[in-house]
């Protein structure tokens, strides 16, 4: 699985980062996480709002932080 | 499940809020007269009461309204806001665009995705730019703040006037065709299809207005306590009429000074706020603080240095002089009324 977190580096998307990163770790997940910072390839995806995940090129959810459980939730779903 | 029987619980902390709301004044006494056992009349407890009553309102105001808005923000999206203005005309694609950006959920660190967004979908330059001058400057931190320390008048002209320098500001930056300042690989950039909008549920909506309270709470407080410390240290030790020689209606030059000073000076309206109504109180003209406001909320270095990425720099100055114009236009216009 590769779930990329699309964000230029505000505070929000680098709490985004850490949340997913806690929930790789916490679901024992088989994952890399990276940051995509490029702004022509974030908006390859569509999105107007930052953060958002991308999960194997699909992207899960955008403009928000949610929480680590939330998360965990949504990866396992 | 989870989220239902957390959102009854919540719901029950409503009629709390009331009660502390209402019982401010009768409870700020108690602390100030018998607790702390203040002499009423001198200067420090005059600023101590100010403080203490001050920040709890403040906070609960705030909690209430970024409550009620974050769920009503969950009908919007910057998505929808683009379809809506997609093909519209240039006057009414202002007027819209403007009102939609109070209620567009919106971050000055999305700016750019939101901007390429606009522009890749063919709404003009002008249109998007009075959503970009409206969505930060007309915030619900903003008017709750101006509600709450000025009153429900006040707010309303902040808004009223906002919308304005929006409209117009838009209008102008549209009727001037400046397209050619914009930086030319945001012409050539493929946007891909959006993604689906997520279906939300009752409960989710108002788990939303929790998450955003939690966020701007969470980030706001401490400048709400600064901002009003500070105020209240202006309000209890400063003389009276003291800020009318500077920022008075007879100092012909104090709007532009206010706006010069307001644009490089980064706060957000809960560090800001205070410190000028305490201002306004010592003598400020109206006029004047509001342009001040303005300038400091709306012009904002950072966000300009973010907007640099996609606008050239003649373009930023055209902003800037077209906004920064307009606040003047709002600073002497209330001076000269109220």
């Amino acid at each position: 699985m590769e779930i990329k977190i699309l964000g230029t580096g505000c505070a929000n998307c680098k709490n985004l980062e850490k949340a997913a990163r806690m929930a790789v770790e916490e679901l024992h997940l088989n994952a890399t996480v990276v940051k995509e910072e490029d702004i022509t390839k974030i908006m390859s995806y569509g999105i107007m709002r930052t953060p958002a995940m991308v999960v194997d090129e699909k992207v899960l959810f955008y403009g928000r932080v949610p929480s680590v459980s939330e998360i965990k939730e949504m990866l396992t779903r | 499940m989870k989220t239902k029987l957390l959102n009854y619980i919540r719901i029950l902390l409503l009629p709390l809020w009331f009660i502390i709301y209402f019982n401010l004044g009768w409870l700020t006494d108690t602390l100030v007269y018998d607790v702390f056992n203040m002499t009423k009349g001198t200067h420090l407890t005059e600023s101590v009461w100010f403080f203490i009553f001050e920040v709890p309102k403040v906070l609960l105001l705030l909690t209430i309204i970024i409550f009620v808005v974050g769920i009503i923000r969950t009908w919007f999206s910057p998505e929808r806001t683009r379809k809506a203005l997609e093909g519209k005309s240039l006057f009414t694609g202002n007027v819209m665009a403007s009102v939609l950006g109070i209620v567009t959920p919106f971050c000055s660190c999305s700016a750019i995705p939101l901007f390429l967004g606009f522009v890749e979908s063919g709404i003009p330059l002008g249109v998007t730019f009075s959503f970009l001058i409206a969505a930060p400057m007309i915030n619900e931190v903003a008017i709750v703040l101006l509600f709450g320390l000025f009153g429900w008048k006040t707010a309303l002209i902040y808004v009223g006037t906002g919308l304005f320098i929006a409209i117009t500001a838009g209008w102008v930056i549209g009727k001037l065709h400046l397209e050619k300042w914009v930086e030319d690989w945001v012409y050539t950039l493929k946007a891909g299809q959006a993604p689906e909008e997520e279906k939300l549920t009752f409960n989710d909506r108002i788990k939303r207005g929790f998450e955003a309270v939690k966020e701007i709470v969470g980030k706001v407080w401490i400048y709400v306590m600064i901002g009003i410390a500070v105020g209240a240290g202006v309000h209890g030790f400063v003389p009276q009429d003291f800020m009318a020689s500077f920022m008075g209606e007879s100092v012909w030059y104090s709007v532009p000074l206010s706006v010069l000073i307001g644009i490089p000076l980064y706060s957000n309206a809960a560090g800001i706020i205070p410190i000028v109504s305490a201002l306004i109180e010592k003598g400020a003209a109206l006029g004047t603080a509001l342009a001040f406001m303005m300038a400091v909320i709306g012009l904002s270095l950072p966000e300009m240095i973010i907007l640099r990425k996609v606008l050239k720099l003649p373009l930023i100055f055209t902003f800037i002089g077209v906004v920064g114009t307009g606040i003047l236009i709002v600073g002497y216009l209330f001076n000269f009324i109220f």
